[in-house]
């Protein structure tokens, strides 16, 4: 007999040495994450996948799935503050979705529109980033890095560089690149590195590929980011899901 | 209809692509006319909103007539609704927030490529500019927000017909987009 | 420059672990740390240069660009505050003729504020080359300013600008009766290990660095891990502003407290151990390098120590401004060579720590207990305290009181007997355990220390009558922004916000929904963050609001919403550069009836 967790009520198999987020996805339960991708060593940063645990707040990403955790995922609380946390990063940022290349294919954006934040409620800081620009083929716009590490650990475990870090405290962080210049074109960067093509938002951005996919038929612009995750995953079709994480599909292709 | 429902609508610092966007809901304007009346906004040259229901602001705050307006429909409006990017961040004109004012008006109006006649206007019936551009919510309280670049003519149409049937208004997934 | 960072490298045995020490060496020299020098650490220590740039912009006492070379940083803790350093810092900057956070134009000095240096009872306090200050007034500061003029060597620079003082005003349980060297080691080895292990749980000695974890049960955990390569870490980064009374156990019982890590050594089987010493105590560096050779020399320390081949041994790492390396899991990243960044849970340090090997971390008043429990007995120390918290606890005491200093008191002691002895009157309330601990008011002072009731790490910062309590939340407040390690979204972000919505109530721009607001990203913060800063950043806001909710609400206006900025002062430029100054060029912050 496998061992098992729940997740709000259903029951959930697992392994030794799954964290809950891997348990939760193989089962096709979606928990919001941004900082994490299951390739990856989990950072559990973002805190987007704060789950209750017997009644203590956990990051799924990281936490390890134990006999007897008896875990809420969709309660009303924690999507609202879900939302907040995803507005925190909105604000924190310069996020102008349409100036961005990304859109539609976003997943900070499409985590927003997951659940349904319409408004960034808190105030905006507007801070002073740079782009770098300086790279033939890849560039960054720092505006958009939300510090999920993802560059920074695709770059060291799969692509055997360092080209990148995250730098400075608190709301100071910044992303840095590996050159004594600072630019990004003097690192031994290459756009077929994985780490160009993980950042989850339009932070890093390969040239020359703008507005290939035109907005409105892009990833998350027909399908919720749940759908998508839980697909790119491997794990149970959509089909599974429960109705009301199975949003109308239908309804999306014919909009916009 | 005796009692319509009022809407004013106006654009701040924004660039009427949200009222072009409502436009878009076509034929329907028919409909909602039935049961809607329009105070201040561009298609009525009402030039003060008063006593209105509905207040849809396009645009965001970047100049003091902008604060006047704001103020305004918030008190004539009974809801008031954040409509559109800039509105709700600032949008593209705040990205001008990353260089100093007085910049930006050299730039502009003494030192920049092609300026004649150097000088900063000084007319007194000129508004002033703030230092940064701010979403409507940090100047006024706001109701309801539809987020788009602009928002579809579906998502003024869901609103709307949700607030005038009395539901509280929701947006669904395939109505939520920032772009 | 070459030569002189390969000194250094030599000396730290190409060890990227050792990236800190390395730093402090080349900052202090340079006084910043030059771009060269990154490069040439990197190629040595085989490390990328990032990793050198995100620990150097990491830490407060590093920068990547010059400052002065007499660097002074003036304590920005509140009860530095109390003390009126607000008014010495502006006059200090006068008469230096440089400007807060800036470099003067010929690169002689710089001033800057800096988080509580851990001179509470002894400021206004600050430090220069990273060399503490105390007592500062005015006469000082003109004295500073003299010297830096005449630019004299740090070394002539008066002693009494640098005089330390231990301010021992009531001893107990600890502080009554040192060990003498070597007794509790002897009583080990005679007892046997296990059996002194049986003692401290007997004890029921628990940390006293915050949490209060059970000594016996953590040291047993680390010694039963599998792994037999384990450390021994010795938590003095004392960070916590208010805190001061680890600098006075290792200034004069520093003895006992490395005698407390060789028994946890001997008990768990380590052969390393380290103390993490904040920057700010710098000034205690020689002196512990000094009693460490001491221990060496008489066997107390090293290969084969007392003849009982126990092996173990002490090393002693500086750290370089940042609170959040008080944190466990933070600080081994520190040890390691890292920014601070606290790890995710599990695995415990127990269990992987340092190098991820088992690790032991405690509180240096947690050592000194064990030492003397080891040589006392368990029953020693658990006939004292209460029924939850065995022995004493030592406070630091600051603020307003008339003998600020350390006092020792069993566990169970009412605060207001500690407000007597240290003679503070007319008090308005006390924050116990510093920013990140509770604030309690003059009803409550039938209260007691302990860990069932008011826990502290021993921060007891009194405010009387006439102090502002918002003035002190909102320095609380601008702490945690400023030492969020920014790794978690809900801390780095939400530390900020809840500065501004702080900010914006406390100056005035407040309205209705404000307090709500503040209340609810209070939640926010503490709930989700992802380790005890951010989890308890929001405390200072919490306690006083369910204590004060009228102080907050007072601050409100009677309207529905108000901008946080100045709506007026945001036209100013515009205003200047068009030359105007009608009414039309002027902004109400609040609408004033706009139908005229
Ligand atoms: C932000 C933060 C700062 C801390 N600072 C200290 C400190 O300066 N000294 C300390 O002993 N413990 C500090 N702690 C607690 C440590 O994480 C740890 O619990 C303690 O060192 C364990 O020792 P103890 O069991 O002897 O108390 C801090 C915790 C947090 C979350
Ligand atoms: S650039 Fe992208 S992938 Fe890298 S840390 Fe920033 S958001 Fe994450
Ligand atoms: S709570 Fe704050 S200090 Fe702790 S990990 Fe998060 S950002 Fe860092
Ligand atoms: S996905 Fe778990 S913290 Fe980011």
């Amino acid at each position: 007999m496998s061992k098992t967790i729940t997740i709000d009520g259903k029951i959930i198999p697992f392994e030794d040495g799954q964290t809950i987020m891997d348990a939760a996805m193989a089962a096709g339960v979606y928990i919001p994450h941004l900082c994490h991708q299951p390739e990856f060593t989990p950072h559990g940063s973002c805190k987007l996948c704060t789950v209750n645990v017997n009644g203590r707040n956990c990051s799924a990403c990281t936490f390890p799935a134990l006999e007897g955790q008896d875990i809420l995922n969709e309660t009303e609380e924690l999507i609202e503050d879900r939302k907040k946390i995803t507005q925190m990063l909105f604000v924190e940022g310069n996020h102008f979705c349409p100036s961005c290349e990304k859109t539609g294919n976003c997943q900070l954006q499409a985590v927003a529109y997951h659940l349904n934040m319409l408004d960034n409620h808190f105030p905006l800081f507007y801070p002073d980033r740079e782009v770098d620009a300086s790279h033939a083929e890849v560039m960054i716009d720092h505006n958009r890095c939300i510090f999920c590490t993802l560059c920074v650990r695709a770059s060291h475990e799969k692509d055997g560089k360092d080209v990148f870090a995250i730098s400075g405290r608190g709301i100071h962080k910044h992303l840095i690149v590996n050159a004594k210049s600072g630019l990004l074109k003097d690192t031994d960067i290459d756009a077929s590195d994985q780490a160009v093509h993980i950042c989850p938002t339009g932070a890093l951005l390969v040239k020359r590929t703008g507005y290939q996919v035109p907005i409105g038929e892009r990833i998350y612009d027909h399908k919720q980011i749940d759908q998508v995750a839980l697909a790119a995953s491997g794990s149970r079709p959509v089909a599974a899901l429960p109705p009301s994480m199975a949003v109308g599909t239908e309804n999306i292709k014919h909009g916009e | 209809m005796a009692n319509k429902i009022r809407v004013a609508t106006t654009s701040l610092a924004g660039c009427f692509g949200c009222h072009m966007s409502f436009l878009d809901i076509d034929e329907r304007m028919l409909q909602l006319a039935e049961v809607v009346e329009f105070d201040r906004s561009p298609i009525t040259d009402i030039e003060h909103c008063t006593n209105c229901d509905i207040g849809l602001i396009e645009g965001g705050v970047c100049n003091s007539e902008n604060v006047h307006v704001l103020r305004e429909f918030r008190n004539n409006c009974k809801i008031l609704v954040a409509v559109g990017a800039c509105a709700i961040n600032g949008g593209l004109p705040a990205m001008r927030n990353h260089i100093p004012l007085e910049e930006c008006l050299n730039e502009a109006y003494l030192d920049g490529i092609g300026v004649e006649n150097p000088k900063i206007p000084s007319d007194i019936e000129l508004p002033l500019l703030l230092n940064q551009v701010h979403p409507i919510h940090e100047i006024v309280k706001i109701d309801y927000y539809l987020p788009g670049c602009p928002p579809s003519a579906d998502v003024f149409w869901k609103f709307l017909t949700d607030l005038i049937e009395g539901r509280e208004p929701s947006l669904p997934y395939e109505l939520v987009h920032y772009d | 420059m070459k030569q002189f960072i390969q000194g250094i490298i030599d000396n730290n045995q190409y060890q990227a672990t050792h990236l800190l020490q390395i730093l402090r060496q080349i900052q202090s020299h340079y006084h910043y740390i030059p771009e060269d020098a990154i490069g040439q650490l990197a190629s040595l220590l085989s490390i990328p240069r990032t990793q050198i740039i995100g620990v150097v912009e990491f830490y407060s006492f590093f920068h990547l660009s010059p400052r002065g070379q007499y660097e002074l940083l003036i304590s920005d803790s509140i009860t530095d505050h109390m003390l009126g350093s607000k008014d010495l810092l502006a006059y200090l900057a006068g008469k230096l003729g440089v400007a807060v956070g800036e470099v003067s134009a010929d690169g002689l000095v710089s001033l800057d504020k800096t988080s509580c240096t851990g001179m509470c009872d002894q400021g206004p306090a600050g430090l220069v080359n990273g060399h503490a200050l105390t007592h500062l007034d005015r006469a000082a500061c003109d004295k500073i300013a003299e010297l830096v003029k005449q630019q004299k060597p740090l070394e002539q620079w008066p002693g009494e600008l640098f005089q330390v003082d231990d301010n021992i005003l009531k001893s107990g349980l600890l502080l009554n009766q040192p060990l003498e060297q070597g007794a509790a080691l002897r009583t080990v080895f005679r007892r046997g290990i296990k059996e002194t292990l049986a003692e401290i749980n007997q004890s029921g000695l628990r940390g006293r660095g915050g949490a209060g974890f059970k000594t016996a049960s953590k040291w047993q955990f680390c010694a039963e891990e599998a792994e037999t390569q384990r450390y021994v870490v010795c938590n003095a980064d004392e960070g916590e502003p208010g805190t001061f009374k680890d600098r006075v156990l290792l200034n004069t019982y520093a003895d006992q407290v490395f005698e407390g890590m060789t028994v946890c050594a001997a008990i768990i089987g380590a052969k390393q151990g380290f103390v993490y010493l904040r920057g700010e105590y710098l000034h205690l560096y020689d002196k512990l390098q000094n009693m460490l050779a001491q221990r060496r020399q008489n066997g107390l320390l090293g290969n084969d120590i007392l003849g009982e081949g126990l092996d173990f041994d002490i090393e002693i790492c500086l750290g370089a401004g940042a609170y959040i390396c008080g944190e466990e899991s933070a600080l081994i990243e520190s040890l390691e060579g890292k920014a601070g960044i606290p790890r995710n849970r599990p695995p415990y340090p127990v269990t992987q720590g340092y190098l991820g090997k088992p690790t032991v971390v405690n509180n240096v008043e947690t050592f000194m207990a064990a030492a003397a429990i080891a040589v006392n007995g368990g029953d020693w120390f658990a006939r004292i305290g209460t029924e939850k918290s065995n022995g004493s606890k030592i406070l630091s005491i600051s603020g307003d009181c008339a003998r600020p200093g350390i006092y020792e008191y069993p566990f169970g002691t009412t605060i207001q007997t500690i407000l007597n002895d240290c003679g503070a009157e007319n008090v308005q309330g006390v924050q116990v355990g510093g920013p990140s601990g509770t604030f309690i008011s003059n009803q409550e002072f039938g209260r007691k220390l302990a860990f069932e009731d008011l826990a502290t790490g021993g921060s007891f910062i009194i405010f009387n009558t006439s102090r502002n309590i918002l003035d002190m939340v909102h320095n609380f407040a601008h702490f945690f922004a400023h030492e969020s390690c920014g790794f978690c979204t809900p801390c780095r972000v939400g530390t900020s916000l809840l500065q501004k919505q702080l900010d914006k109530i406390v100056e005035g721009h407040g309205s209705a929904g404000d307090v709500v607001a503040l209340e609810e990203l209070c939640q926010l913060v503490k709930n989700y963050s992802h380790c005890g800063l951010g989890q308890t950043a929001a405390n200072p806001i919490l306690t006083t609001l369910e204590r004060y909710p009228d102080l907050y609400q007072n601050k409100l206006k009677e309207i529905s919403y108000e901008p946080g900025f100045d709506l007026d002062a945001a036209l100013e430029t515009a205003r200047r550069m068009a030359n105007r100054d009608d009414a039309g060029a002027h902004l109400a912050q609040i609408e004033v009836n706009e139908h005229e």
